[in-house]
């Protein structure tokens, strides 16, 4: 019953600690106008815009969807803003998406930003609030402690992290957008880094980044009109889980197990470490990545890590992970999640300029979010479903 | 296109200030009833989205505390939009057409008294040029309301009408904050809050929370008890600027009203979300209602304006008037931005 | 020539009056009595503290009280090595999951009175409360958790707790 849908056009701005040369509107055009340039089309074309971010402390605005409706050339047509925390990017990729599923529109401008720099991030990730239970540590404190979980129970090597910090940042020094361009990084300097949650090293986490993401999302008449190779959707999915129970694994939590699934039945995938070409992955601590390719099926629980230590997540392995630099390079924190989504359809459309993996014909693009509990993942391919 | 129904409408008792409960537990009664009346099971429900506000809530991810009122568990599929339930709901349609899921729950909750609502609502505006002069969100309205006074279409008397007769339809309305059967006479009485609106022309203060099961195809006309066709569904949005738009008019609300079929037949009953008694007579003009319709026998937002709920909770009267076999044809409305500046209309029908 | 202006500083200032909920508020309450309270669901039996109405599992309401004790094992740490805003006592110190015994699901609080190079999985701690006049609805009236000197508990016992 669902209708065919590609991405025909995509756009990214350059992801910067502050974006002092631009305002909240521009920075999300500045995106978005390379999407339609992309995809050979003008605002006019669009049927209807898709946006989301992460909470709108990171700006002080309050639903900036409404401020930004002729910003994004909105004015008269349908506009809709998702939020689903971190895997927020994803999501909002997948309910445009949906419009195109289900017949409603032909093209659908989709985008998603954060212009964290504005307001303080620190603060809107986590201010005090009467009678919640306190971080007492922090916003990393959060993850480190289900790092140690993992790395206990899988018996990884103390220096897994490391590795993925060093991949990550070597790979952005191929993708002119990202944020974090660190000639000088190895594991050397990582080590040297300060730790800041036992066993989070500074150069293990990602940075605050101002950064827009857009696309346009087309129907198989539409695609067939655009310049460009299109990337067609095999698969998506979304699954979320309580923050909290009792017995919650969080290390390998159920929903992306579900999410995973559901993605790869929809694109009749049995055997996703050979028949997916490219991961994007949202990584914004260097332990996810082990932990994420347990979750995502590409290992057997308890191995994962033997993929980033031997080498196969690397640009020249058997399943490069985030050649784009991942979120550990460039963190727009309501962004990122498309950002994956994005460059696992440029890799397919051959379009990933000097981090592009030769051949990738079936890429991964997921996201994350919460306490380890939002999942949103599609799959897009070079050939039509 | 897939048809789809609103199978079931679940509401709390809308109040000023809710000092005993939080968000999660005014929601959790509301989505029990709601699954229950459906006569589907939690399990079986294919989709659930909610609409909430991290800015009236006073806190970042908000929604995510909300989760514990669903027990998703097994794993969902779940999303969330930073906007009325409304269209929420509207995602939930989206997704029901796709044809991989039969059922969606939706929800949206909010407690607008935490806040000084009408400071919260002026963070909607621009936030350079705009925003950093405060202008509440009752004193913006008051710039539409003027601006339709000066159209000499409307009198702030019929403003009073509509006040009155929503506070007297809201005393047949058990979850209504607000109801009351106080004449114009009396209400042109009452001083300017921001002239030229006086109180009784602005929206209450409320917390609380709707959640509304909707139903596609077969699988809805399998459940027992009846159902409230969605025949037509649209949104569109007008520019942030005030200066730039014609204030006494609602183009937005025509468009979606034109898009959504409201003229494709006759309309018995419309709930339309006018937060201010003036909206509602800009609305009816835009939507094309004439005197023949009942508009907003709940007593509309005039009678509980919970933000983020609202908007859902006229589509879910709305569709209740069918349920219930009072209508056979009903428009529902919402709104969402200052002076009506994003408007989703509705068509629902009996069968 | 006039310097260029490239943004502005616009101060929000909202004041928001917050309700812990009716499920909060009888924990905290508690808390002031020096006690931990956490509620039981009636479908899964699991007990919840801090409690929240409803289970999260389930998706039902909550209503049995049932007290912690204030001892427990830690499940996780961390060593926070930074300072950042709020913090209560200066890096580095050990923020804990602590399984108390009677419940299934840990609280996140700080472990004290031990080096941060012997802090480790499956020990066994009890809360330190302020004084009994500093007691007040809040987490704060336990100060910390300390060791208590019993055995470790194995892992058996909180590996699902992790």
């Amino acid at each position: 019953m669902a209708r065919r849908c590609a991405v025909i056009g995509i756009g990214q701005t350059k992801h910067a600690s502050k974006r002092a040369d631009m305002s909240i509107p521009g920075l999300v055009r500045e995106a978005a106008l390379r999407a339609l340039e992309d995809a050979g089309l003008t605002w006019s074309d669009i049927d209807a815009v898709v946006i989301g971010k992460a909470p709108d402390m990171f700006e002080g605005v309050m639903m900036p969807d409404l401020y930004l409706a002729d910003a994004l050339g909105a004015v008269g047509k349908p506009m809709m803003r998702v939020h689903t925390a971190g895997s927020v990017g994803g999501s909002t990729a997948i309910v445009a998406s949906h419009l195109i599923e289900a017949g409603v529109h032909e093209r659908v401008l989709t985008v998603a930003f954060e212009k964290q720099s504005e307001s303080d991030a620190m603060w809107a990730l986590a201010p005090k609030i009467p009678f919640q239970p306190t971080t007492v540590a922090g916003a990393g404190g959060y993850f480190a402690p289900l790092i140690r979980a993992y790395i206990r129970r899988s018996g990884a090597p103390a220096d897994v992290g490391m590795m993925v910090a060093v991949k990550d940042r070597l790979n952005a020094l191929q993708n002119p957008y990202a944020h974090l361009q660190q000639p000088e990084i190895s594991m050397e300097t990582v080590a040297a880094s300060p730790m800041l949650w036992d066993p989070i090293r500074y150069a293990e986490t990602c940075p605050s980044s101002d950064g827009a993401c857009a696309m346009v999302l087309a129907s198989e008449a539409a695609a067939a009109r655009a310049p460009g190779p299109p990337a067609w959707l095999h698969a998506s999915a979304m699954r979320s889980e309580p923050t909290m129970f009792s017995g919650r694994d969080q290390v390998n939590p159920r929903a992306g197990r579900d999410c995973a699934d559901d993605v790869y039945r929809q694109a009749g995938i049995n055997d996703p470490r050979r028949e997916i070409d490219v991961a994007e992955i949202y990584v914004p601590f260097s332990w996810f990545e082990p932990m994420w390719m347990e979750n995502l099926g590409f290992a057997e629980e308890g191995t994962g890590w033997r993929m980033t230590a031997g080498g196969a997540t690397a640009m020249d392995g058997d399943l490069p992970v985030n050649p784009s630099g991942g979120v550990l390079s460039s963190n727009p924190i309501g962004a990122s999640g498309m950002l994956r989504f994005a460059e696992a359809a440029m890799q397919v459309r051959g379009q990933a300029g000097a981090h592009q993996v030769d051949g990738a014909r079936r890429a991964l693009g997921h996201a994350y979010g919460g306490g380890s509990q939002f999942f949103s993942m599609w799959i897009v391919g070079a050939e039509k479903p | 296109m897939r048809e789809v129904a609103v199978v079931s409408f679940a509401q709390s008792s809308y109040v000023r200030q809710e000092l005993v409960r939080n968000e999660v537990e005014i929601l959790m009664p509301v989505i029990a009833e709601a699954i229950g009346k459906s006569g589907i099971r939690r399990g079986d429900i294919g989709f659930t989205v909610s609409g909430s506000c991290d800015y009236l809530a006073g806190q970042p991810f908000a929604f995510v505390n909300a989760l514990d009122a669903v027990g998703a568990w097994p794993p969902i599929r779940e999303s969330h939009v930073e906007m009325d339930g409304a269209w929420a709901l509207y995602e939930a349609w989206v997704k029901l057409q796709c044809g991989d899921v039969d059922s969606a729950l939706v929800y949206s909750f909010g407690k607008s008294s935490l806040g000084d609502i009408r400071d919260v609502l002026t963070l909607q505006l621009d936030p350079y040029c705009v925003a950093p002069l405060w202008p509440d969100s009752v004193s913006v309205a008051a710039l539409q309301a003027r601006a339709l006074l000066e159209s000499g279409r409307y009198t702030e008397r019929d403003f009073a009408e509509v006040a009155a007769r929503s506070r007297r339809d809201a005393l047949g309305n058990a979850a209504a904050q607000v109801a009351s059967d106080r004449d114009a006479d009396e209400l042109m009485r009452e001083p300017y809050v921001v002239s030229p609106l006086r109180k009784h022309a602005c929206p209450p203060v409320s917390d609380g929370a709707a959640a509304v099961v909707l139903a596609a195809g077969d699988p809805a006309r399998s459940l027992p008890g009846r159902r409230a066709w969605i025949r037509g569904i649209d949104h569109r949005i007008e520019p942030p600027s005030l200066g730039v738009r014609d204030l006494t008019a609602s183009p937005s609300a025509a468009l979606a009203a034109r898009n959504a079929g409201v003229h494709a037949g006759p309309v018995d009953v419309a709930e339309l979300h006018a937060p201010f008694a003036h909206q509602e007579l800009i609305l009816r003009d835009a939507i094309g209602l004439d005197a023949s319709v009942r508009v907003n026998p709940s007593g509309g937002a005039l009678a509980a304006n919970a933000i983020m709920v609202a908007g859902l909770a006229r589509i879910g009267e709305a569709a209740q008037q069918i349920i219930d076999g009072r209508a056979r044809r009903a428009v529902a409305h919402a709104t969402s931005g200052p002076c009506l500046q994003q408007n989703l209309v509705c068509v629902l029908e009996g069968g | 020539m006039a310097e260029q202006v490239y943004g502005i500083k616009t101060p929000i200032r909202l004041d928001y009056t917050y309700a812990a909920g009716e499920a909060a508020s009888r924990h905290l309450r508690a808390l002031a009595d020096g006690k931990l309270l956490g509620q039981r669901c009636p479908e899964c039996r699991k007990v919840y503290i801090p409690p929240r109405g409803a289970c999260p599992t389930c998706g039902v309401p909550t209503r049995d009280e049932v007290e912690c004790a204030d001892t427990g094992t830690v499940t996780t740490f961390c060593v926070v090595n930074i300072p950042f805003p709020g913090q209560a006592i200066r890096p580095p110190f050990v923020a804990a999951s602590v399984l108390l015994d009677g419940a299934d699901i840990a609280i996140f609080h700080l472990l004290q009175e031990v080096d941060v190079a012997d802090a480790h999985m499956g020990m066994r701690v009890r809360a330190v409360w302020v004084p009994r006049e500093e007691l007040r609805p809040s987490m704060e009236s336990i100060r910390y958790f300390c060791p208590s000197g019993e055995p470790d508990a194995p892992y058996a016992a909180y590996k699902d707790h992790l």
